[in-house]
């Protein structure tokens, strides 16, 4: 026989639990949350690196916004880049922008070779604390510092430091154009590009802003502001201020006429084939000329 | 030192003591000879750069003015030199950044005629409050310890706040620095008349005189002096770094706690904090009608042949009081603008001498690196040193984690900067370096916040 403590005490919790169950019923009614449950789909077709890149922080509330929005107009996901966004469109029945991948792109090139130190940095190893400081322990003051806040920053490891050169790399397959770095990099050398067809671009690697002589003497590789590039390119895509030459990369056609013209060598052509060699060989002889000619000018 | 004369002052909390190395406290002010060419910065001071009133080609006189003062918060620049401006160009100057400036090529020496180039002291004061601080407004008189703080601001008491006591800093609590000292014991009369006039203009009676007592016979001498000078009281402090900041003064002297910063002034305990070579400046433009346009600047180092106090015009380069001194000794390996505590090292010997360049310190390679940095052993070296009571070590971690907020909670933006935390690290740790980038950035978020 069962005693009546253990009877009664039973009987009390099954009650207590009949009574909560009944009134945490009424309550999940009266403060239902009713959500979409196409941003838990969208959120699946999401690559879910919670990278910030979309301007939302974190990939739900950017699935949020994109069930919200009339149109996915303004919204891009840029690490999963049309594929992703094509699925996100098919689920929520809207249109979307195809945009062009692109992909964080170095503008400098003041290797340890191509810029020497002048100064020796001793203090925080951060790029942050370094440029609040001074401006830079070489005498170009527009260069990479080379102290990989990028590195740090970036959610995919597609940044690396290249021990050789002391700049980053940014590697090719792994960056998603997320723009961490960019906004990390206190001293602005880093852009996201379009990759180009097969991943081959055509950019002014410096941001030298000082008058060529000024600019030369800190850095081999440094556009000098000669304008020789801009009167090259048939397509007006390049344009000159404040001594430092830009590649539109909405207009450039990658034609390569303006690379082997550069005196410096500033521009960077990526992924092209190799040139003919007949057409080298007429190029190599065009910057020696203008090196020359270069030269004579400072 | 043992037989000390006076019992000297000091403020409670925190602090470091460091050698003396006062190398080139027996050399007399020398004036420095006149350079080929100056570049005079419009930025020289805390606030908007002036705006330059004189264009490339034309000629300038000594004690021109050639930029005026944007704003309420900036100053007056003069020319140092007579000559042509030959350009206005981007300079390296000591903060690491390339700033505009004018590029004088020297011609002669004439002097603009309203100055009083006469030896003798102009002692009886003619002018009223108003005028005082036109005056030294005109004269673009700016903080001349460092901190470059236009000096017409600090004389103009804010509505609402009272004055009580003129606080006069003669401390020079910087290891190596001798210019204020120096100062002290040429022109110590001028000073007095200085801090008279400023007492003038802020309508007060009072005004103390710290001195760190390692400068017994500058004390001596101004304590002489003010027999004839009512209101002004010389106070000896102990030799504690940092004596000289602006809170341990008044705490020393006043015993008063100045309200947190940023918006905590001296003013809010009734104070005002001038520097002697500040005091010496008021006098100079007051009574002899003579503009900011040179100052002293000591130049040493423990290797450097002839360690000396030059006075020197406001744009000479650098390696010219380096030069004079003996030239730069076989082994540097850093030159800082500024004393070893708070100094910044140079990044060219061709940046020019400013209104905030107090002094030239050369290090040798030995004492120019840092060491290796180590994990922080939480022994609290930092805690107990830091003048503010703040956590630098937490400070620091904050910083680098980013967490700005938390950083915000625990005061980062109290810190002065006056890296006595980096002093006393046993483990070598850059802790000044993420504080005062923490800092930066925490005030620029409260500033875009109260924009909101």
């Amino acid at each position: 026989m069962m005693s009546p403590t253990l009877i009664y005490t039973i009987l009390v919790l099954c009650a207590i639990g009949v009574i909560s169950a009944v009134i945490l019923f009424f309550v999940a009614q009266k403060f239902k949350v009713v959500e979409d449950p196409r941003v838990d789909e969208v959120e699946q077709a999401l690559p879910s690196v919670n990278c910030g890149g979309c301007g939302f922080p974190g990939c739900r509330a950017f699935a949020e916004a994109c069930v919200k929005a009339e149109t996915l107009d303004a919204l891009y996901c840029t690490p999963g880049g049309n594929e992703c966004m094509a699925e996100v469109a098919r689920i929520l029945g809207k249109a979307v922008v195809e945009q062009e991948a692109r992909i964080a792109v170095l503008l400098c090139n003041g290797t340890c070779e191509n810029r020497p130190k002048t100064a020796r940095y001793d203090g925080a190893k951060t790029c942050a604390i370094a440029a609040s400081t001074s401006s830079g322990d070489t005498a170009c003051f527009y260069g990479c510092l080379g102290l990989a806040d990028c590195v740090t920053v970036c959610p995919f490891d597609a940044i690396h430091m290249d021990q050789l050169s002391g700049l980053p790399l940014v590697i090719e397959e792994k960056c998603t154009a997320c723009g961490k770095c960019v906004t990390a990099c206190p001293k602005y050398v880093l852009e996201l590009r379009k990759k180009g067809p097969k991943g081959r671009r055509v950019y002014v690697s410096c941001m030298n802003k000082d008058k060529g002589a000024v600019a030369r003497k800190a850095c081999n590789v440094a556009c000098i502001g000669c304008n020789k590039c801009v009167k090259e390119c048939p397509f007006e895509a390049i344009t000159l201020e404040n001594n430092l030459a830009y590649i539109h990369s909405d207009k450039c056609r990658l034609c390569r006429k303006c690379a082997p013209v550069c005196p410096t060598g500033a521009i960077q052509e990526t992924n092209f084939p190799a040139r003919k060699p007949k057409e080298e060989s007429a190029t190599v002889t065009a910057v020696n000329e203008n090196k020359d000619n270069e030269s004579e000018k400072i | 030192m043992n037989q000390k004369k006076f019992k000297s002052q000091t403020f409670p909390q925190g602090g470091v003591h460091s050698a003396d190395l006062k190398l080139s406290a027996d050399q007399p002010i020398q004036p420095l000879g006149l350079p080929q060419t100056v570049a005079i910065p419009l930025s020289q001071h805390i606030g908007k750069p002036a705006a330059a009133l004189v264009a490339v080609g034309e000629s300038v006189k000594v004690g021109q003015l050639i930029a005026k003062a944007d704003g309420f918060i900036s100053a007056n620049i003069h020319s140092s030199v007579s000559g042509k401006v030959i350009k206005i160009e981007d300079v390296m100057d000591q903060t690491g950044y390339k700033k505009k400036a004018f590029v004088i090529q020297v011609e002669g020496d004439e002097w603009t005629a309203t100055i009083d180039r006469s030896p003798e002291i102009k002692r009886g004061i003619a002018f009223s409050a108003d005028e005082i601080r036109a005056k030294v407004m005109q004269a673009g008189i700016v903080g001349l310890g460092g901190a470059t703080f236009p000096s017409h601001v600090k004389l103009a008491v804010p509505e609402g706040k009272t004055a009580k006591c003129l606080l006069i800093n003669g401390v020079e609590c910087e290891p190596f620095l001798t210019s204020d000292h120096r100062l002290m014991l040429e022109h110590g009369e001028q000073i007095l008349i200085g801090v008279q006039i400023a007492l003038k203009a802020l309508g007060i009676e009072r005004a103390m005189v710290g001195i760190e007592d390692n400068k017994p016979d500058a004390i001596e001498h101004l304590k002489d002096l003010t027999k004839n000078y009512k209101g002004i009281e010389i106070h000896p402090l102990k030799v504690w770094y940092p004596q000289g900041g602006e809170r341990q003064l008044v705490k020393a002297l006043m015993n008063k706690e100045i309200p947190p910063p940023p918006k905590g002034l001296p003013i809010d305990v009734g104070a005002i904090v001038l520097n002697v070579a500040t005091c010496f400046a008021i006098y100079e433009a007051v009574q002899k009608n003579k503009p900011l346009f040179e100052r002293v600047v000591t130049v040493t180092g423990s290797n450097l042949k002839k360690p000396s106090n030059f006075l020197v015009r406001i744009g000479t380069p650098i390696q010219q009081l380096i030069d004079v001194s003996g030239g730069i000794p076989e082994g540097t390996g850093k030159i800082l603008s500024g004393g070893p505590m708070m100094g910044k090292t140079l990044l060219t010997t061709d940046s020019p001498v400013t209104k905030g360049t107090g002094g030239i310190v050369l290090f040798d390679e030995t004492q120019s690196h840092r060491k290796e940095m180590l994990d922080c052993i939480r022994c609290a070296k930092c805690v107990s040193v830091c003048p503010l009571g703040l956590e630098p070590y937490l400070l620091m971690a904050m910083t680098d984690k980013n967490m700005l907020d938390r950083a915000e909670e625990e005061r980062i933006t109290n810190c002065c900067e006056c890296a006595c935390c980096v002093f006393a690290c046993p483990a070598n740790r850059p802790l000044l370096d993420y504080i005062r980038y923490g800092k930066t950035t925490v005030l620029q978020r409260m500033r875009s916040r109260q924009q909101k």
